[in-house]
């Protein structure tokens, strides 16, 4: 029996005017956490306390937050070397993840996964693969796994559109759709494999991939974090009431380089480019904006969110400077179970 | 075939039933998926083909296609599918009709069942079987014969099971599917008639103990899979001459039993490895090391080593039978050792 979401038990009580409020608040500081972690991020790594190298997300929050709100608790996700929004949208510790980023034994693997491979199944994280692609399989197998358990989950497949690339996607598909099973595959296009336009890599039409295997396939702005949740919430729904998988293509824009050290990009991408999507297409000046014209917040409530974040923040990169790295036992823990 | 025919069981064959090295997959499968209905088996043409070796003929019937799953011809989509399924509370075991198409499932494999559960420090188990063959001389040619269970054995995350006989195959087959760790089960494809005593009640054996086949005191032979028989055979010939052989069976290249090797080598001061996988960088040269190493003080000879001939599989027969080991040069080889050449 599926759980309502969080969003739809509390509007229930609220009326409609506060429950709206109070939602597109939840998903602002959502998608604000992400942004001031990866800020942080990128400041332990310039400053030379975070060992070997990051893929921020910044710019592709309102993906990770919208269809992460529209899941279950016990849903599961899959993600990419580019996956620390993935994992704060669903539920990730801040204090647990800088840990893990910085190699400590606190962190979320004791320090061994690092950056590209936070997990956690107690949140539905079946972690990240630094093998563009490499997660499909994952996903699809746990939405089978669901399926032959009966317990109503679905599986979230995150990938970036350099994936597209990848063979196993498309095998994984053939077989989601054959057997109708649970996975929602959310594309990414943020316009750049790695240093290369999609457009030179990728041919004909991205929707008619997933059509070509019967997958239900929809497009959704992804700087728009209602849209994105309101659409992953009709696509997640679909799949739980057993009508299949489907494939969702964000249209989206990586603000940062590839990596953190990917600095100078103007042999891929000019800063023209850069500028509009920064200024007009940033996915929390949108929502803030939205909520300002619906009266529903003004600078000073964007001001408080932002001072509880900054502080949450702040006390998990402490935390994680502070705590011990693995003893050296550890190096040959867990090879196997 | 007849060399399969010689001391490939356990205990006599008065109080045991003789059954085929495929029946004893068969059983260990059926068995074990009444136990559990965690278990289901993933892979093309299982179910009512029963694969093409038939190995696993009439578990649909009693299992359903909804445990005994036909799938399209996507080895690395299957085992990706498996990995997944494995971290979210089921069993599965992904079959790969042949041991050459492994290559095609090398990342989910080897980069992400093998870590997931170092990398995620022990918060995510795959426990999956992912099952294959290996083995030439089926006149299949260079692309349906190999041996490359060296591959995974390479790979810290993965366990692997070479079984020789009906006996073993059952009992490592039910410990894989138990394992809470990524297991390659290879089956040599020209073994599934081969018969052995295989007992009617339940039995389960340990990954990472070898198996003394025959003893002996003048030369150890280590080999695995279907050189058990070689080296069984080779050690018939040996005793013509009045040498003794001691033949040890790996069971499984990792967990590795390094003392049972250890203990042979120095008790018998020769050894020779034997193989079916490629003798570049193989199986052969891991052991020959490790026991090289370990018994060094007491070894007379080199320790030597044959593997499969490092070519492609050629398909005239006349061609092929060049590069699998036979009896015959084991039996060469350890009589050279022995001092009696």
């Amino acid at each position: 029996m599926p759980q309502p979401t969080m969003f739809d038990s509390k509007q229930e009580e609220l009326k409609p005017a506060a429950a709206e409020r109070q939602k597109l608040l939840r998903l602002y500081e959502q998608m604000l956490k992400i942004r001031v972690f990866e800020e942080h991020v990128n400041e332990l790594y310039v400053g030379a306390k975070m060992p070997g190298l990051a893929h921020l997300y910044i710019g592709q929050e309102a993906i990770a937050v919208g269809v992460c709100e529209a899941l279950r608790g016990d849903d599961y996700i899959t993600s990419t070397h580019r996956g620390h929004g993935h994992c704060l949208a669903k539920g990730a510790s801040i204090a647990l993840m800088f840990a893990e980023l910085l190699g400590k034994e606190a962190g979320y693997c004791r320090g061994k996964g690092g950056s590209m491979h936070i997990a956690d199944p107690d949140i539905g994280n079946l972690g990240a693969s630094a093998i563009v692609g490499g997660g499909a399989g994952i996903a699809t197998g746990a939405a089978m796994s669901a399926k032959m358990r009966g317990t109503g989950q679905v599986a979230v497949c995150f990938f970036g559109e350099g994936a597209l690339g990848q063979g196993l996607l498309y095998e994984v598909m053939n077989m989601a759709s054959l057997w109708k099973l649970p996975v929602l595959y959310v594309c990414e296009n943020n316009l750049y494999n790695e240093y290369t336009h999609y457009s030179e890599t990728t041919a004909g039409d991205l929707k008619a991939r997933p059509m070509a295997f019967g997958i239900y396939a929809e497009e959704v702005d992804g700087q728009d974090v209602c849209a994105v949740r309101a659409t992953a919430l009709r696509l997640v729904r679909r799949a739980r009431r057993g009508e299949g998988p489907a494939f969702l293509i964000c249209h989206t824009y990586r603000f940062r380089g590839h990596h953190v050290g990917d600095i100078d990009r103007s042999f891929y991408r000019s800063e023209e480019e850069e500028q509009v999507w920064t200024t007009e297409r940033d996915p929390l000046k949108l929502l803030a904006q939205r909520l300002i014209d619906q009266q529903m917040a003004d600078a000073s409530v964007f001001k408080q969110v932002e001072k509880e974040v900054r502080a949450e923040v702040e006390a998990g990169v402490e935390f994680a400077l502070n705590a011990p790295y693995p003893d050296p036992s550890e190096v040959d823990q867990h090879v196997y179970v | 075939m007849s060399m399969y025919n010689e001391g490939s069981g356990q205990g006599s064959s008065q109080d045991l039933r003789q059954i085929t090295f495929g029946q004893a997959i068969r059983e260990a499968f059926a068995e074990e998926m009444r136990r559990d209905p965690r278990v289901f088996i993933i892979g093309e043409d299982v179910a009512e083909a029963g694969t093409p070796f038939k190995v696993l003929s009439g578990l649909v019937d009693e299992f359903g296609p909804g445990r005994v799953i036909d799938s399209p011809i996507s080895e690395a989509g299957i085992t990706g599918i498996a990995v997944g399924a494995a971290m979210t509370g089921m069993r599965p075991v992904v079959d790969i009709m042949f041991g050459d198409f492994i290559t095609l499932t090398m990342d989910q494999m080897a980069n992400q069942a093998a870590k997931a559960h170092y990398m995620s420090g022990g918060k995510l188990k795959v426990p999956m079987v992912m099952r294959t063959t290996l083995g030439a001389t089926r006149r299949s040619a260079a692309q349906h014969s190999q041996s490359l269970h060296v591959w995974f054995s390479h790979v810290p995350g993965l366990k692997v099971v070479v079984p020789s006989t009906p006996y073993d195959a059952k009992g490592l087959l039910k410990a894989a599917i138990r394992d809470d760790n990524p297991v390659v089960f290879f089956e040599d494809k020209m073994m599934y008639q081969v018969s052995g005593s295989v007992p009617e009640g339940e039995y389960i054996i340990p990954l990472g103990v070898a198996d003394i086949k025959r003893t002996g005191t003048d030369i150890t032979i280590v080999a695995t899979s279907s050189m058990v028989y070689v080296a069984l055979r080779a050690a018939e010939m040996l005793e013509e001459v009045s040498i003794n052989a001691e033949v040890i069976d790996l069971r499984t290249t990792f967990p590795l039993d390094i003392q049972t090797l250890i203990e042979s080598a120095k008790k018998t001061s020769r050894a020779i490895v034997v193989d079916e996988g490629y003798e570049r960088y193989g199986v052969t040269a891991e052991i020959a090391s490790i026991i090289a190493d370990g018994a060094f003080y007491y070894l007379d000879k080199p320790v030597k080593r044959i593997g499969a001939r490092d070519v492609p599989v050629p398909f005239s027969p006349v061609l092929e039978d060049m590069t699998v080991p036979t009896p015959e040069l084991v039996a060469e080889m350890a009589k050279t050792l022995c001092g009696q050449l």
